[in-house]
């Protein structure tokens, strides 16, 4: 009873965890309002949804049971590329205003729901990978060649290059699975392979697969970013650049690398959680837009910029809609006073359980507006 | 003073201007999408009529279905020679609006169709909410709206024309089923809703109907639109329904939130096999095929229309639509009511001999139709007499027919078992009862 009741709670936070961690980075780290975050969310359940079609060809058909795995890589990537673009393109020329920061990611989460309405998901698929293409190829090009004057033309053939795979590989697609040749509005579904699906027992108490899954991914990506962040030399320059910008500038950090980087792997993350998500509901554009309040909330409540306020503020959400949502107060205390247990009754529905939620939070940023584990230091008082 | 009149009479014409051509754009474009079908009989004349339904945002991906429906049967009708008024041969037109998911605009480009384009009937909608925010405005200029889905049924307007079912055809007879002659017969109810008009009033009558059943109804839960986490409300379920060795769940989620609820469920261990029956009131054809029927396998469904139904007419309706729009379609229930009003308002026009509204309204009432579901007959409330079944959800997806009644079911305006409508019924062709009155 009781270990069932953590393990919905923690099950309702890892979801919200997995989702809101990328936020963390991104908005935690590099105090970027990234409304599109719902997006990159979006185009990682998409992903999966095209690696599993991928998948069901004849040649890769053994190893169907394996694509929901290297759908997490690829999602990663997918979502981490079309972030480093927004960050590019956008994002960077707006760092300081965070008002315009708002509007313009808002409107990039508009564009990206219209464009997986109504581009067919072959050719996205095609102009992503040829992003990947024009965005990495001048890098492996010889620090000699970038230095001359020769390596614009080389970033120029090397986007001819990406254009031609773009138009190539969207075509291989969707020629090859006639799925995703048509352009659709309508949401599309991503069925977890048979080993995923059912339940396990463990202490005599029967768990969803799927959601032991998801526990997996969250547990997985928190570790390899908290080890990335605290242990890599990329990991110390992000800290440090969040710490104080213009010592790092000075100190000879590439902080516009750093930018890329951060805001990539917070994109990334995002990607991963669309992996998650996509195995418990259906995929369709708006998939985003359901999670980002969420997100928010969580890393406000947790702190700006603490990965470990992110960790303790999802997981509590989680276990207090598990408590109120579903009405355990009342299972473990079952005589309670009639008042208090009608009230309990009244809020016990799923509707009632997030108005409770909003309103204990609302109520704890009263006294701690900050959050549950507050930065110190320089930046946040200037 | 002086100046403003001459504004608005400067207003008034450019106004003109911009509508005459965005009407003429609009029929080029109407033609140059074969929107007429293939004309090879020649009209004396055109009528334009209004399709209103969602073509962007969260409710595109349904009601785009009746749009392509509704264009079905017009092509129909005019490969056919057209609306006949009067003598004369009239070709429909139509014009396409985009709601948009967002119900003030619904009423926006109501009001648009109504004045700028002059349609004579509108067919639109779907959610409830967009034919509340549409109500007002048809009642107000007397124009006539047509609306194809099964609803709450706790409304009875004079100008618009309801195609789907009311409680009384569906919910009631699906409720009786569920506790008298399914697997579960006699078992404890949960049910599961969207958080918005339809289910909490589909659930009250629900609750009421169990209640003189002698049935017992264990829990209620709602999840607020948009919200997929049904974790909690899995743990409700299995908490309330797991003593008596399952149950059956009446299920009104809407959308998308159906996905997450039976991947879910099925990872639980609610399922049929398990002894927990699920009574979906919104899953159809379409929905079936992209839930995915790994996940539906072995729960009801209860409709009007029903792809597998075995009659001439259904089997060419479901086979013309996908002549004309792919093989991997489907049809269901909610294009099968889209398509009846369609005919049905072309019948009341050729019977009332114009276009005009109150005439129409009155040749309306007491019209037959032999739709793919079988007969069917427009009834003094403004509702439609139709035939009621059950169904079972099959592995390869569509739905066994289980039972279905004998002949069609009467509409209910108002609902018998919801307390506030108990007793009140609707007939708009007598003057002295009309919207609402006590039986």
């Amino acid at each position: 009873m009781l270990l069932d009741s953590l393990f919905n709670g923690v099950a309702i936070g890892s979801v919200l965890l997995v989702a809101a961690l990328g936020l963390a980075i991104v908005f935690g780290l590099m105090g970027v309002i990234n409304l599109a975050h719902g997006e990159l969310m979006m185009l990682g359940a998409y992903t999966t949804y095209v690696t599993q079609l991928i998948f069901k060809l004849p040649l890769l058909k053994p190893y169907y049971n394996a694509y929901v795995i290297v759908s997490i890589f690829f999602a990663f990537i997918v979502s981490g590329v079309v972030g480093i673009l927004l960050e590019k393109t956008v994002i960077r020329k707006l760092y300081g205003n965070p008002l315009e920061t708002l509007l313009a990611t808002w409107g990039v989460s508009l564009i990206l729901q219209q464009f997986v309405r109504s581009v067919p998901l072959a050719y996205g698929t095609g102009l992503v990978i040829s992003l990947i293409i024009g965005l990495f190829l001048p890098s492996v090009f010889s620090s000699k060649v970038k230095e001359s004057i020769k390596f614009k033309y080389a970033k120029f053939i090397s986007w001819i290059f990406a254009a031609l795979a773009a138009v190539f590989s969207g075509n291989l697609i969707s020629s090859s699975v006639s799925k995703l040749s048509r352009a659709s509005a309508r949401n599309v579904d991503v069925t977890a392979p048979a080993w995923m699906r059912g339940q396990v027992e463990i202490f005599g108490t029967a768990f969803p697969k799927t959601r032991l899954m998801i526990i997996i991914i969250t547990l997985i990506s928190v570790i390899a970013i908290t080890l990335f962040l605290n242990q890599s030399a990329w990991g110390m320059r992000i800290r440090a650049v969040t710490q104080n910008r213009e010592m790092c500038d000075c100190l000879g950090i590439s902080t516009e690398k750093v930018d890329v980087l951060t805001f990539g792997i917070g994109s990334g993350l995002a990607g991963v959680a669309g992996v998650a998500v996509s195995l418990l509901g259906s995929v369709g554009p708006n998939v985003g837009g359901n999670y980002i309040v969420g997100c928010f909330m969580v890393v406000v409540l947790g702190g700006v910029g603490n990965l470990l306020g992110t960790i303790f503020a999802s997981f509590g959400i989680g276990i207090m809609t598990d408590l109120i949502g579903a009405g355990r107060l009342l299972s473990i205390w079952p005589d309670m006073p009639l008042p208090l247990s009608n009230t309990i009754n009244f809020f016990a529905t799923t509707s009632m359980a997030r108005v409770m939620i909003f309103a204990l939070i609302v109520i704890f940023l009263q006294f701690k507006p900050t959050g549950l584990f507050p930065q110190k230091g320089r930046m946040v008082e200037s | 003073m002086g100046q403003l009149p001459n504004l608005n009479e400067f207003m008034r014409i450019s106004r003109r201007i911009l509508a005459g051509l965005a009407t003429a754009s609009l029929a080029v474009s109407v033609t140059s999408c074969g929107g007429g079908s293939d004309t090879s009989g020649s009209f004396d004349d055109t009528v334009t009529v209004g399709i209103l339904h969602s073509l962007s945002g969260t409710m595109a991906i349904s009601e785009s279905t009746l749009v392509d429906t509704e264009k079905m049967a017009i092509a129909e009708i005019n490969a056919a020679g057209g609306v006949t008024v009067g003598g004369k041969s009239y070709k429909i037109d139509y014009i396409v609006e985009d709601g948009a998911s967002d119900w003030p605009t619904f009423a926006e480009k109501s009001k648009k169709l109504i004045d700028q384009d002059g349609v004579p009937v509108v067919f639109g909608g779907w959610t409830s909410a967009s034919r509340k925010a549409m109500l007002p405005v048809y009642e107000s200029k007397d124009a006539f709206l047509y609306y194809p889905i099964q609803y709450e049924a706790q409304e009875c307007s004079n100008n618009i024309f309801y195609t789907g079912a009311s409680p009384n055809q569906q919910s009631e007879p699906a409720t009786d089923f569920m506790y008298k002659r399914s697997p579960a017969a006699g078992k404890p109810f949960f049910l599961v809703g969207s958080d918005y008009v339809f289910p909490r009033t589909s659930n009250t009558i629900t609750k009421e109907q169990l209640k003189s059943l002698g049935g017992t109804v264990v829990g209620e839960d709602y999840l607020p639109l948009g919200n997929t986490e049904v974790a909690p409300i899995i743990s409700k379920i299995k908490k309330a329904l797991a003593p008596s060795g399952g149950g059956v769940i009446i299920n009104t989620l809407n959308g998308d939130q159906n996905v997450a609820f039976f991947k879910q469920i099925q990872d639980a261990g609610i399922t049929p096999s398990n002894g927990y029956y699920v009574m979906n009131y919104s899953i159809a054809e379409e929905e079936i095929s992209t839930i995915g029927p790994e996940f539906l396998e072995g729960h009801y469904g209860a409709w009007n229309y029903m792809m597998s139904i075995d009659t001439p007419e259904s089997k060419k309706f479901a086979a013309d639509f996908k002549a004309l729009y792919g093989s991997d379609r489907v049809v269901a229930d909610p294009q099968e009511s889209a398509y009846n009003m369609v005919y049905l308002w072309k019948q009341a026009v050729e019977d009332a001999g114009t276009f005009e509204n109150s005439a129409v309204r009155e040749a309306l009432v007491g019209q037959t139709f032999d739709a793919p579901q079988g007969p069917v007959e427009v009834m003094p409330n403004h509702h439609l007499a139709q035939t009621v079944r059950i169904g079972l959800i099959k592995p390869e997806g569509g739905f066994e027919i289980l039972e279905e009644t004998d002949g069609v079911v009467y509409p209910q305006a108002w609902n018998q078992f919801e307390p506030s409508s108990k007793g009140y019924a609707c007939d708009w062709t007598d003057p002295s009862k009309g919207e609402r009155y006590k039986l």
